[in-house]
């Protein structure tokens, strides 16, 4: 990689954040560059959780700074991380189950009718969005999920996690962050979930991975942020560590 | 190299092409949650119409059916916008009972217009909506408890506001006045559809569109289905309940309305049945009380089977103490349709 001359995309520098003894994050920096696979891994209470939500609007710092695409980020909540283009995608808590696909997809920026339809009685562009559903999930070869109005409950783990990948890119995104997005997933659909990743990344789209799961991140990552008491402490690539000596830094035992 | 290494997602995976006739009724009524209401509406008019000589299908028994239900049903669409999004509102019929006092009181004793009578009795249900709102949302209280201390309090404060009294039809200017005028009807046939029947389609349609059309309506469903996945899509729940609960507010007003045209009077101790009638009619209309799921076409056709129920079985000649036993039943099985309908996919 040559970092040297490459400009990130997102940067974080000197991270803060403190719960009053603990410190969650302690001067912790990030760099995210175009069309990488960013792992992050780190022991609990590492800082993982806070940094990530540092990036996606959930959490303000204390101290330091985060640039997109150079432009410095002054987030208030996740809606202005979005409103830049920073997607995040949660572990458990991404798709409201009873909904449809559709309606997930565009839940929270639903597209209204044009003319007075839309104006004055504010109907909603419901063909609209469906077409616009059903293209987002082909784009990520979902071609599983036949019908766009089926209700998300009725899917699979690794469907439900598809459609919320798929709300995270299909927006004119910048950086999708994926937050334990195999956990709760079998062998199967935790491989359909990384071949989702692999995918966003060949669209050129930057994604960040936390995960605690080794092989996942080994297998998807082209670079690896090993965060421990709260900092970054390294970076290694898949080419030139093994998963115990990544292990041992994440651990301090190296 | 995996953590988990089993194969048994395969087997599930072909599990799930293999449905069984129950698997298919299950998934149906996931989609379509007003089928069951439907059908018990249907079924059960058929069989009154057999048990009570004819006497249940006639065109007047129908327009009685639809007058007694207006109250109800108007206020049972505040109370479907609340459990749609898992809270419940125990003070609703004490809430209209305020604002149908507020109405007639500011237009006999103060001599306000009738329609600016109105517009105040709206205020004060919106008011009243607002004060649930901002508690719940705020004080992060449990809907239960708070409507269930507004109950109370709604129910004093009607009394001590009208000194417990019934204020007359003529007091409130005769069957010709505005406040009374939901209580007008014209005849379709021989069935006799009053305003207040009209002004309560009117509301579920309006609702109807809002909840199913706008951007509002999926916010309503997604802030109930599940608040933290709809907080992380962007969308401000605490706005999206308070916004329902002055929603139900105003409709108390509107409940007010119609139950002054139903009565031809005003008083703290009338409907004393609509409280807990508006629940019933959501949940056996589908909806479900953990939130998320239901359609407010549903709790109309909950609130007629309400009062088919007793109607019909009142024609068919059943004692009337038996009329609780089969609503409760209607409850209990609606309760448990939906436990079974959320299972879908599990």
């Amino acid at each position: 990689m040559s970092e040297a001359t490459r400009q990130p995309i997102l940067t974080a520098k000197g991270l803060v954040k403190r719960f009053g003894r603990v410190v969650a994050l302690d001067d912790s920096d990030l760099e995210l560059y175009p069309g990488e696979v960013l792992g992050i891994i780190g022991d609990n209470g590492a800082g993982k959780s806070s940094l990530i939500k540092c990036l996606s609007g959930a959490m303000i710092p204390d101290e330091g700074t985060m640039y997109l695409e150079g432009e410095q980020l002054n987030f208030r909540s996740p809606h202005d991380a979005r409103d830049v283009g920073i997607e995040t995608v949660y572990q458990t808590l991404a798709v409201a189950p009873a909904l449809d696909i559709s309606t997930n997809l565009f839940l929270g920026r639903e597209r209204r009718r044009k003319g007075i339809l839309g104006s004055v009685f504010r109907m909603v562009d419901r063909s609209g969005m469906r077409r616009d559903a059903k293209r987002a999930l082909d784009e990520l070869g979902i071609g599983t999920l036949q019908d766009i109005t089926q209700a998300v409950e009725t899917l699979s783990g690794g469907q439900r996690q598809a459609v919320a990948v798929a709300r995270a890119s299909a927006f004119g995104s910048k950086v999708v962050i994926l937050d334990e997005p195999t956990a709760a997933l079998g062998v199967r659909e935790s491989g359909q979930v990384l071949q989702l990743i692999r995918d966003l990344r060949d669209r050129g789209l930057p994604v960040i991975l936390i995960s605690h799961n080794m092989p996942h991140v080994f297998e998807v990552a082209d670079r690896i942020h090993i965060q421990r008491l709260g900092r970054r402490i390294a970076v290694v690539t898949p080419q030139t560590h093994s998963m115990s000596e990544a292990v041992a830094i994440m651990t301090g035992a190296a | 190299m995996d953590s988990n290494p089993t194969g048994e997602d395969a087997l599930v995976g072909l599990a799930q092409h293999d449905k069984t006739v129950l698997d298919r009724i299950q998934h149906a009524l996931h989609r379509y949650p007003v089928t069951s209401p439907a059908v018990v509406l249907l079924v059960s008019g058929i069989v009154f119409a057999m048990l009570s000589n004819g006497r249940f299908q006639r065109p007047e028994t129908i327009g009685i059916i639809l007058q007694q239900t207006a109250v109800m049903a108007t206020l049972a669409v505040g109370q479907t916008l609340i459990i749609l999004t898992a809270g419940i509102d125990l003070a609703v019929g004490t809430g209209m009972l305020l604002t149908h006092l507020v109405i007639a009181k500011v237009a006999v004793d103060q001599g306000v217009p009738p329609i600016l009578a109105l517009l105040i009795g709206m205020m004060v249900g919106l008011a009243l909506g607002a004060f649930h709102g901002f508690i719940v949302t705020r004080l992060q209280l449990p809907p239960f408890i708070v409507t269930l201390g507004t109950f109370y309090i709604f129910n004093s404060l009607s009394l001590v506001y009208s000194k417990a009294q019934t204020i007359s039809k003529e007091a409130l200017g005769g069957e010709n006045s505005l406040l009374l005028w939901t209580g007008k009807f014209f005849t379709v046939g021989s069935m006799r559809i009053t305003v207040g029947v009209l002004v309560a389609l009117g509301l579920y349609a309006v609702v109807a569109y809002a909840l199913s059309n706008t951007s509002w309506g999926r916010h309503v469903y997604a802030t109930g289905d599940d608040p933290e996945a709809a907080r992380l899509a962007g969308i401000n729940t605490n706005r999206v309940l308070l916004s329902i609960y002055m929603v139900a507010g105003l409709i108390y007003a509107l409940g007010g309305w119609v139950q002054l045209g139903r009565s031809l009077s005003a008083s703290a101790n009338a409907a004393t049945d609509v409280n807990l009638e508006t629940i019933t009619a959501v949940v056996i209309g589908g909806t479900s009380l953990f939130g998320g799921r239901g359609r407010i076409w549903g709790t109309l056709v909950g609130a007629l089977i309400v009062t088919v129920f007793r109607i019909g079985l009142n024609l068919a000649g059943v004692n009337v103490y038996y009329q609780n036993f089969a609503i409760g039943s209607l409850i209990l099985i609606a309760v448990a349709l939906d436990q079974w309908i959320r299972r879908v996919g599990k």
